[in-house]
């Protein structure tokens, strides 16, 4: 009885993949939506997902004169995680155009993936590591969001010329996102002549950061802090309360939506914070303001602004529509065409006009922005000046670039 | 006495052991769940063999050790996860992996390697642990789970920090790649149905009755002059063990290792899928594997993805508060009572099955 | 030397954090023998309750008292309604709080969402205390250790000088023996579980007051009480004490010495502890 019960489920089992192993149909398209809705990032991922819904609702889920089905998939912000949730996608749901991953090492781990499966087209979602497109990139993997060293442009600069800032102490989780940030941050600072005489890692998970703190050297100007939501909350909570007083420089998620909507005494520490991003909220301009219109008109109960996940999300998929009303849906011929037309985009979006670099990473402007106090005492980021164009890069030429080498802990270094 | 090790006779089982052997004969349908397991990956997808196929008997095994030690010693160890998880960072550390930090050493250095290193660690653990006794297992077990993840995490110089190891790949070998899918699952199958009879066959053995008995009574035992103590670290070894082997085609599944492979929510899934299926019995694991790659893989398109934990959380808890042993324990309640005067005779036959 | 001393008070201080967590989990499991792996729950939902009420009263003190009251309630039920039909089950009662920390931090994710909480404690208790050498140290965790002191001092009282507290300390000793004296076992277990549960979750609000509260800080704190318990012995309340302060220690002097290491010293601690001594540092043989 035992073994007939395993049988028969087996042979269930065999029966559902055969039904489900269906192709989609040729007036179809079916694109794949993959962000992390579990987890500590799901907040993140629900608004990621309204983006994408979003793009695909402006365009009444069609483009090309196909109809466009969404199938979500999820992970939890661990890579494996990622990669089976892209496979199920891929070669299960057998879509045609995959949207995401969230995180930089899932979009590190699903570029891998994306070199198997040479017959989809991947399209970033948020994810921000470097080298998923400056080293070893896939030929099917497009990304129309920009990186984190890309989202830190002018910052350095700026606090050097503007702020008087000369010697700057670094404090960041252990981690590869944060190392791009430090070299987004330090490329231009250094170069202005600004000086890091220390860096301090903090291992990831670590919430007490009472010990860094007592390390932190007296004789600096500010305080470069690149840590995300409730880091960045526990350590200027804990600066403060340590009697700190030196002023701080954010990176992008340490004064994000997570850490200004938060609630408690860290408010007033943040407040004039300089930071850059590929977002600003408060951005004085009709086509941005038209997309958080739009966004709080479409999700009452989302975030009280679309999140740099939500915009990225919505980004790229705006360009995976454009790319296919250009050929008409087609995607025969290994989606040649398509590929072709999305390589060649120049896509218009609420942040103004990116492109794609050879290695299909984009070129966009990012802002400069400064943390001030709203109505009602809303706190938000003003924007500074907006940097326009950035690339990969950083303006840098590209074999320079490439001979610093992968960011680390140690890379770059300005003592 | 707890869930998943109802008390036999004691020292009686000792005795019965040549009983014990007849109790599982080959019997038709044994032939046909093998026949089935063999010729499955030739009629399902690559996705199926793959994902669900080839991850459930991975993850099988790796339940399988769990089983072993709870089943047979009333050993809950939390850590099995950790083991392999261990195996699979070895396997990157001295194999070769995308990242600097690995040596690069040829596979059949790397992979005994791997697992001699794993298993030393499960011995170690065992040792740590048999020191104290029954629910004490799980709390020792658990904080070494959870320390070694949090170091795993931070530390850069051995285990590459946050973002681990990438690029591990099964080695070409009779040029075949036995990352394909048809292969991958064969290669696995094979390791799991050794496993399988592995602890089958040593659940009968002297060894194995032994444990069972120390499991009922430990005290007895050593009265008896058994080195009560010597005999768990073995058994911590042998699962050990059976945890590197599927740590290392952990490994080779995900191409990849990483703090989160063997992060909290890793050490419970293997957990829930020990419990879930059964640990009375070595086929339990598997069945657990498969219920809970099923449910991983298909639960977005049934339910909300986002509320994915509450489900598997909630599955878990009625299944620890309404069967004394996971699925398989349902299956046989269920069986009874359809086949009421059979499972009578049955019960009077084996006495050590019931409480 | 200032890093020194300023290293070894927030190891002390954060030791008093998890005395407090963990003094809970330890008086639960002396008395019970259960393992309560949703201890760290109770934590963050009693950081979380206590946020609410804090918020709506505008006290911070109401919303301490809220932390305690709710888990401790919340406590009382679990064991009034789960565990009270499992006794003696100490696998299964495990199992079930596994799962019920699985589903508990789901649903808290869901009602809180991903967002990290912070407190608004009175002005007094914020800002930095002046003292030699080292200039000046947070309050807060002045206070934190001063609470905790106090903390371990109310719990000695109850459990030696009050007739409740010495049912649960014979309790600890032999079970077997405290019911067949005709105690109400079942009354000195549930007010036990209320009083452990309702440490978590007043540890909840005053902890998350100095760090933050967060999804994922149930495990934290779990493991952190895990060990603390390991290494000072299971059941001993003074036990918790030296652990919490070792583990402390360990986790701080790693953290600024050695960063990447930090853990393992927290590990090599409970390792050797479980060598040298199987029943940690202030337990009873088995």
């Amino acid at each position: 009885m035992k073994q007939t019960f395993r049988t028969t489920m087996l042979a269930a089992a065999i029966a559902i993949s055969a039904a489900l192993g269906t192709g989609a149909g040729a007036q179809e398209i079916k694109v794949g939506g993959l962000a992390t809705l579990e987890g500590p990032f799901a907040v993140p991922g629900q608004d990621s997902m309204r983006g994408i819904e979003m793009a695909l609702s402006e365009a009444n889920y069609t483009a090309g004169g196909k109809k466009i089905t969404l199938i979500k998939a999820s992970s939890n912000a661990n890579p494996d995680v990622a990669v089976n949730a892209a496979r199920k996608l891929v070669e299960q749901d057998k879509i045609d155009i995959l949207i995401g991953p969230l995180s930089g090492s899932e979009g590190l781990a699903v570029k891998d993936y994306a070199k198997t499966q040479p017959n989809t087209t991947f399209v970033n979602g948020s994810s921000a590591a470097q080298d998923t497109t400056l080293r070893d990139p896939a030929p099917n993997f497009f990304r129309f969001s920009t990186d984190g060293a890309q989202w830190m442009a002018g910052l350095g600069e700026y606090v050097y010329k503007n702020k008087g800032f000369k010697k700057v102490a670094v404090v960041a989780e252990d981690y590869s996102f944060p190392y791009t940030q430090v070299l987004g941050f330090m490329l231009p600072f250094c170069q202005a002549g600004g000086k890091v005489p220390e860096k301090f890692w903090v291992p990831l998970g670590n919430k007490d950061y009472s010990s860094v703190i007592a390390k932190l050297p007296q004789d600096v100007d500010a305080i470069y802090v690149a840590l995300g939501g409730a880091d960045a909350i526990n350590f200027l909570t804990q600066y403060q309360q340590a009697g700190g007083n030196k002023p701080l420089i954010g990176g992008s998620i340490t004064v994000d939506q997570t850490v200004l909507g938060s609630k408690g005494h860290i408010r007033d520490s943040v407040i004039g914070v300089p930071a850059a991003g590929p977002i600003a909220d408060s951005w004085d301009n009709p086509k941005w303001k038209a997309f958080v219109a739009a966004y709080k008109a479409k999700f009452p109960d989302g975030l009280p602004s679309p999140s740099l996940f939500a915009h990225a999300y919505y980004v790229e998929t705006k360009a995976v529509l454009a790319a296919l009303n250009q050929v008409n849906g087609d995607l025969s011929g290994g989606q040649a065409k398509f590929r072709q037309a999305l390589s060649k985009l120049k896509l218009d979006t609420p942040t103004g006009m990116v492109t794609l670099d050879e290695n299909r990473n984009a070129i966009a402007d990012i802002f400069l922005t400064e943390v001030a106090v709203g109505q009602g005492g809303v706190l938000f980021n003003k924007v500074i000046r907006v940097i326009p164009q950035v690339n990969q890069t950083l303006g840098t030429d590209k074999a320079k670039f490439m001979a610093l080498g992968p960011v680390s802990r140690t890379n770059p270094e300005c003592k | 006495m707890s869930a998943v090790a109802p008390p036999s006779t004691a020292v009686g089982t000792l005795a019965r052991g040549r009983a014990a052997q007849r109790r599982y004969p080959l019997r038709p349908q044994h032939v046909i769940v093998a026949l089935l397991l063999l010729i499955y990956p030739l009629v399902a997808t690559d996705f199926w063999t793959l994902q669900i196929g080839a991850q459930a008997l991975l993850l099988g095994v790796i339940a399988l050790s769990l089983m072993f030690l709870a089943g047979y010693g009333a050993m809950v160890s939390l850590a099995q996860m950790t083991v392999a998880g261990l195996a699979a960072y070895m396997m990157a550390i001295f194999g070769v992996s995308a990242i600097p930090l690995s040596l690069g050493w040829p596979w059949w250095i790397v992979v005994p390697l791997s697992l001699v290193i794993a298993t030393l660690f499960a011995t170690f653990v065992g040792a740590l642990s048999v020191r104290t006794e029954g629910i004490y297992t799980i709390m020792i077990t658990l904080a070494i789970g959870m320390a070694v993840f949090y170091l795993a995490q931070q530390n850069y110089t051995v285990f590459n920090g946050f973002d681990g190891f990438k690029g591990l790949e099964p080695p070409v070998l009779f040029d075949v790649n036995w990352r394909g899918p048809l292969p991958f699952y064969y290669l696995c199958l094979t390791v799991a149905a050794l496993c399988y009879f592995a602890v089958l066959y040593l659940s009968r053995s002297t060894f194995g009755l032994s444990m069972q008995a120390i499991r009922d009574n430990p005290r007895r035992m050593r009265a008896l002059g058994f080195d009560v103590n010597l005999h768990r670290i073995a058994a911590y070894a042998i699962a050990g063990f059976l945890a590197a082997l599927g740590g290392v085609l952990f490994a080779w599944y995900n191409g990849r290792v990483s703090p989160g492979s063997i992060g909290i929510h890793s050490i419970i899934g293997i957990l829930i899928i020990g419990v879930m299926g059964g640990l009375r019995h070595p086929i339990g694991p598997f069945v657990g594997a498969i219920v809970y790659v099923l449910m991983q893989t298909f639960a977005i398109d049934f339910i909300d993805r986002e509320r994915f934990n509450t489900l598997i959380g909630t599955v878990f808890l009625l299944t620890v508060l309404f069967s004394s042993d996971g699925l398989l324990g349902l299956w046989d309640g269920m069986q009874r009572r359809l086949t009421a005067p059979r499972a009578r005779r049955q019960r009077s036959a084996v006495p050590s099955e019931e409480g | 030397m200032r890093l020194f001393i300023l290293t070894f008070l927030n190891g002390l201080t954060l030791g008093a954090l998890y005395f407090m967590v963990a003094s809970g989990f330890t008086l639960v499991f002396g008395l019970m023998r259960q393992v309560n792996l949703a201890h760290g729950s109770l934590y963050l939902l009693g950081g979380y309750v206590g946020y609410e009420v804090a918020q709506a009263s505008g006290s911070w003190f109401v919303g301490v008292a809220a932390g305690f009251a709710s888990m401790a309630v919340a406590g009382l039920l679990l064991q009034v309604v789960l565990f009270r039909h499992m006794e003696g089950q100490d696998l299964r009662q495990t199992l079930v709080t596994i799962a019920i920390s699985i589903i508990a931090a789901d649903l808290m994710l869901a009602r809180w969402g991903g967002l990290t909480y912070q407190f608004d404690p009175p002005e007094w208790l914020f800002g930095a205390t002046p003292m030699p050498l080292i200039n000046a140290y947070p309050t807060y965790r002045l206070a934190l250790l001063a609470t905790a002191i106090v903390i371990g001092l109310l719990l000695w009282f109850f459990l030696t000088k009050t007739r409740v507290g010495m049912m649960i300390r014979a309790g600890v000793d032999d079970r077997a023996i405290l019911s067949a004296t005709g105690v109400n076992v079942q009354r000195v277990f549930a007010i036990t579980f209320a009083i452990g549960a309702g440490l978590a979750g007043f540890a909840g609000v005053v902890g998350g007051t100095a760090l933050s509260i967060a999804p994922g800080e149930d495990n934290r704190y779990l493991l952190a009480s895990l060990v603390v318990v390991i290494v000072g012995g299971m059941g001993s309340v003074p036990g918790a004490a030296i652990g919490a302060v070792l583990v402390g220690l360990a986790e701080q002097f790693g953290l600024a010495y050695t960063p990447t290491y930090g853990i393992a010293y927290t590990f090599l601690i409970m390792v050797l502890v479980l060598a040298i001594r199987p029943q940690g540092i202030l337990g009873r043989p088995t």
